[in-house]
């Protein structure tokens, strides 16, 4: 009598869908899927993950189409992986993906970090982490650097309480939002080990794999066109040989370096233009990033070049 | 008695209406979002007309995308007080408007006692009307 009408599913509609390729016309996630594919590099595992993901969303879809019992799955993920690997960007791809597979009402991204969940004295971490979790329902909770949340070292921590509360919305309200944890790979294993509850809630945990220098150029180049610039002669050479150098310091933080390299590239690229005051500049002195520019880079520097 | 047509209090939209089903508040709360109003939960056991300000159960929920967040905090406020009068309202901050566009009332008491009405004779035959909920004559907490 109540909320029956909506909820309740017709046994069996004519109309619907039968085939996988009937559901994928009509949530377009092909679409998705094939803009994940082309314009994210690499990350085959995460792809995998995902296309299973979907496969299973989609078929579910059909069952029910069916009147068959189709209960709706656990899609709470932990993504690990290295610093600049893409997690981020693919979170917001899941999103799109979910909701157009009519898992998420809304398909938002809601991306949080522990400043947002855990309050600062008692009694301020629940109104908190919960105002978070309204704020996120009907699409996907992204928590970077989920491993904060819990500090074993201070036992008084009110992130312990912030967990207590995802957990109980995460088992609860499954189909009201959809949970995603982030953060580097050893410390989310430590952070998964001291809250066995949290585990075993997550049922998907996809692993972002570093980008090989081949997978870095091509990243680079991709950044570079969508800020309409463009390699001048050999400096693409000198991009890959810096990829090469850089690779080995510390702190390389994958994509984010890349984009960073690029960004100080464009900076020396304008003082160089600037410093020239009577030339005029044409399109393409404009939008050419040369070989100067990036062996201006103090990665260079370091090593005595050859 | 004309001030409590069928023993239900009529206040806000929908109150001639039997109770709303927690769909239908769900699409009414869709609406509101749509529009971007900041959605409030208040409550009081002071159903007097006069009394424009319930008492606010939690902040106004801002930014929210979807109603189960807000349903959720209704049904919080209905555990919390199951006897009380509980209202969803829909404030518009858009500039010139900047008022409630919206209020409903999602829960009520079992039994509601309505108001009574007080003449009193002033000077010459003036008479002065006064309206006071039976419910009020309690302390407050213990009216329903």
């Amino acid at each position: 009598m109540q909320a029956s009408a909506v909820e309740s599913i017709a046994p069996v509609d004519p109309a619907a869908a039968r085939t996988v390729n009937e559901v994928l016309a009509e949530s377009q996630v092909e679409a998705v899927m094939d803009e994940l594919e082309g314009d994210l590099v690499g990350l085959a595992p995460v792809k995998a993950r995902i296309r299973d993901i979907s496969a299973l969303l989609v078929i579910d879809k059909l069952r029910r189409n069916l009147g068959l019992q189709a209960q709706a799955p656990s899609l709470h993920m932990s993504f690990t992986g290295n610093p600049g690997t893409g997690k981020t960007t693919v979170a917001l791809r899941m999103a799109l993906i979910l909701h157009r597979l009519g898992y998420v009402r809304k398909g938002h991204l809601v991306a949080v970090t522990r400043d947002d969940l855990v309050g600062q004295y008692i009694g301020h971490t629940a109104p908190k982490t919960k105002e978070v979790l309204k704020k996120a329902m009907g699409g996907v909770l992204f928590i970077d650097e989920a491993y904060y949340l819990y500090r074993p070292e201070n036992e008084r921590d009110y992130g312990q309480e912030a967990i207590e509360i995802l957990l109980q919305v995460m088992e609860n309200r499954r189909d009201d939002l959809v949970v995603i944890l982030a953060g580097y790979k050893e410390r989310m294993d430590a952070f998964f080990k001291s809250n066995p509850g949290m585990s075993s809630r997550v049922a998907h945990h996809i692993e972002f794999p570093d980008y090989g220098p081949d997978e870095l150029l091509s990243i680079g180049e991709r950044m570079l066109e969508g800020m309409h610039y463009r390699f001048g002669d050999g400096a693409r050479e000198v991009f890959t040989e810096y990829l090469g150098l850089r690779l080995k310091q510390p702190h390389f933080a994958n994509a984010r370096s890349v984009r960073n390299a690029l960004d100080r590239a464009r900076l020396r690229q304008a003082s160089r233009l600037f410093a020239d005051r009577e030339r005029a500049l044409s399109k393409h002195d404009l939008s050419t990033i040369e070989v100067a520019d990036l062996r201006a880079s103090r990665v260079f520097a370091a090593t005595p070049q050859s | 008695m004309m001030t409590n047509h069928g023993k239900r209090l009529t206040q806000g939209q929908f109150s001639y209406l039997p109770d709303l089903t927690d769909a239908q508040i769900t699409r009414q709360i869709e609406y509101a979002l749509k529009n971007n109003y900041a959605v409030g939960i208040e409550y009081t056991d002071d159903p007097h007309p006069r009394n424009t300000y319930w008492e606010m159960f939690g902040n106004p929920m801002f930014d929210l995308e979807d109603p189960a967040g807000i349903l959720l905090e209704v049904n919080n406020c209905r555990k919390t007080f199951p006897s009380h009068y509980v209202r969803v309202t829909a404030f518009d901050s858009t500039q010139g408007v900047e008022s409630v566009r919206m209020s409903f009332i999602v829960n009520r008491p079992a039994n509601e006692p309505g108001f009574g009405l007080a003449r009193t004779e002033g000077e010459g035959r003036q008479v002065r009307y006064r309206i006071s909920s039976y419910a009020t004559d309690k302390p407050e907490g213990e009216r329903y």
